[in-house]
């Protein structure tokens, strides 16, 4: 290999292909903002959009920097077993939002989700999840330019701050101006962007190992070995690959840290409350689980051909880490042309993660923070000049972070951990919230408080060398177990001592008490048979079933 | 309409949504026009470039024509989703922000 080490061998037609999706992005940004008069067309265009437009907005948003490059190294590292962040990490959970709880998100007409927590307990928890949740959304914004600065560093061979500084004017124009509806059309065309980049290096890929069957043979004789080629079956103990036993995979993975992070992350929600009714709504995160069933086809099968095709691929620093596994199958099979739609396909990718969280960001505290807390009662107009100008700020915060990041990439790292062991104990109090009436305002807020306070201490001990895990991700399941628990029994405990909320003041937002109309706003082709929002949940979970039977 | 049907009233939320009678949804474009339009034109340049791909391109895709085979499915797929856009236009929005009332 030459001494460039990652650097690929970009011609000017690669980077004509780069430059028409910066331009078109833009376009898209710019043509957005005539359709934003209100506040609501900007923080959720208007509550207008088709449901196949928010369900590849809501599955794009989730493409973002880590989970690409992330998930192709870790079926370098992990094999097939990788394939669990999808089908039983994600699915069930998309599909659970979609059929249960989105009735009481779009149907109460809340804007955020945090703003569900302001209605169904009291301001002190909105507020206390508001807050959290808009300095998580910069400081993760900010690993995300990081990531993608670190990517156009080592491929393109630009300087760090000229790759941040770009990124972050890029998202910030088309945000600012074009509002929610900018950022969900852009994830669209990022979406399909992003597979026309990854499909090739698969194919060639899968061609270059002698097919699936080729694949397979050449991982079991790679250091993974055949525990690579399976999902379950060592799963009764922590032997595996993953180190991780069933009863973790399924309660850890599939339940306690997959619902927290797809049923309450704003960042994911809120594309599904900018569709234009409840069906649409409904099937939003349920249209998304489709493209996620097959979405591991792209980034599995590429870092396992990475692992049986890079010679020393596995090293702890330098060019042959598992994070650059599809970098480097790009480097070595794709020639100029392909070359320049899968770095335009990579860099649409981390873009993506970002808006998501920009987007999240403005809106939250626009409406949870400035609205509802600091000036109240202005203008419409107000609140959506506020919203224009918290998308600046979250930007220049997110440069400010990645910069940071750039010194202490670890501990970004371990930020981004953190935060998604804090949806743990959110989960806890908006299920247990939505299905028990009787749960008082003050169980929401302790609740939230002392179950987060336990998943934060746990990592922290064990961060500290006092607790002993196997695993980063062992301690994950522990401590999202612990902080579900806890907000459990604190709520049941609590709740007897306290008052509850009147029934009328739970209409809409607690099962059992009315106010929830799944048929009111339907549109004429919205009731046919395969639109229905249960029936494609359930094939999506059956589908998500079968696909382990090859690989089990 | 009785009150059973309605949930939880609250200020901020009501505010937005008499301001939303406004909105300007509507003129939203067809985001199907762009990814259509962009397809389009990367399915050209990379079938373009798939035609005058030399043997050592070639080669280094482990002999695969992929330039071409990939700008032809990203020509038909640009031109399918014009397609869809023109068999299928957008609807109308829906009349909900004229009721009477909120």
């Amino acid at each position: 290999m030459d001494g460039d080490g990652l650097r690929l061998n970009m011609n000017g037609l690669d980077y004509l292909i780069l430059a028409l999706y910066f331009v078109t992005v833009l376009g898209v940004g710019f043509a957005a903002r005539r359709a934003i008069r209100t506040s609501v067309d900007f923080f959720l265009s208007g509550r207008s959009l088709p449901a196949w437009v928010t369900g590849l907005a809501f599955v794009s948003a989730n493409l973002g920097a880590l989970e690409i490059i992330g998930m192709a190294a870790n079926g370098a590292q992990y094999g097939v077993m990788t394939v669990h962040y999808y089908w039983i990490g994600a699915v069930p959970a998309m599909v659970f939002l979609g059929i249960v709880m989105m009735p009481f998100y779009y149907g109460s007409k809340v804007r955020s989700v945090p703003e569900y927590l302001r209605l169904r307990f009291n301001r002190p928890t909105h507020l206390l999840n508001a807050l959290s949740f808009a300095v998580a959304q910069v400081l993760i914004a900010g690993v995300n330019l990081y990531a993608l600065a670190l990517v156009m560093q080592a491929l393109l061979g630009w300087p760090l701050w000229t790759a941040i500084v770009v990124g972050a004017a890029i998202v910030l124009a088309y945000i600012t101006i074009g509002g929610l509806s900018g950022a969900i059309y852009n994830e669209v065309l990022q979406f399909f962007v992003i597979l026309a980049g990854l499909i090739p290096v698969t194919v060639i890929g899968l061609v270059k190992v002698g097919g699936w069957n080729g694949l397979m043979d050449a991982v079991a004789d790679t250091k993974l070995g055949e525990a690579g080629l399976h999902a379950w079956q060592d799963t009764g103990s922590t032997a595996n690959p993953l180190g991780a036993h069933w009863i973790g995979i399924v309660f850890g993975l599939g339940f306690v840290l997959s619902f927290g992070y797809w049923t309450t992350n704003f960042a994911e929600v809120q594309r599904a409350l900018s569709a234009k009714n409840m069906s649409a709504a409904r099937r939003t995160p349920i249209i998304a689980a489709y493209p996620k069933l097959v979405i591991p086809l792209v980034t599995i099968i590429p870092g396992l051909v990475a692992l049986v095709t890079v010679q020393g691929l596995g090293a702890e620093s330098g060019d042959l880490q598992y994070n650059n596994a599809i970098p480097l199958l790009m480097r070595d099979l794709l020639p100029n042309g392909v070359l320049g739609v899968a770095v335009t396909g990579l860099l649409a990718s981390f873009m993506a993660g970002m808006a998501a969280n920009v987007s999240g960001f403005n809106t939250v505290f626009t409406y949870d923070i400035w609205q509802a807390y600091i000036r109240r009662d202005r203008s419409d107009e107000y609140y959506l000049r506020v919203g224009r100008w918290a998308t600046v700020a979250a930007v220049v915060i997110g440069i400010g972070t990645a910069f940071i990041a750039a010194g202490f990439s670890n501990i970004m790292n371990y930020i981004q951990a953190l935060f998604s062991v804090f949806n743990a104990p959110l989960f806890a109090t908006f299920i247990i919230g939505m299905f028990w009436k009787r749960m008082s305002a003050l169980a929401g807020f302790w609740s939230l408080l002392l179950g987060t306070l336990v998943s934060l201490s746990l990592y922290l001990l064990y961060k500290g060398g006092v607790v002993d895990f196997n695993s980063d991700l062992e301690e994950s399941f522990w401590g999202a177990g612990l902080a579900f628990v806890t907000a459990v029994v604190v709520a049941a405990i609590i709740t007897p001592l306290t008052s509850p909320k009147r029934d009328e003041e739970l209409r809409g937002l607690v099962y059992g008490m009315g106010g929830v109309d799944l048929k009111g706003d339907v549109l004429a082709g919205d009731a046919v048979w395969y639109r229905s929002p249960v029936l494609l949940g359930l094939i999506a979970v059956a589908l998500a079933a079968l696909f382990y039977i090859p690989v089990f | 309409m009785s009150n059973d049907g309605q949930p939880a009233q609250d200020p901020l939320i009501d505010e937005t949504q008499v301001e939303q009678r406004r909105s300007a949804a509507a003129r939203l474009f067809d985001i199907r026009r762009v990814i259509g339009g962009l397809f389009v034109a990367y399915g050209i340049i990379v079938t373009l470039i798939g035609i005058f791909d030399s043997r050592a391109e070639i080669d280094k895709a482990e002999g695969v024509r992929i330039n071409l085979w990939a700008g032809l499915t990203m020509l038909v797929f640009g031109l399918l989703m014009l397609l869809w856009q023109w068999l299928r236009p957008a609807e109308p929005p829906a009349p909900n922000e004229h009721q009477p009332g909120a």
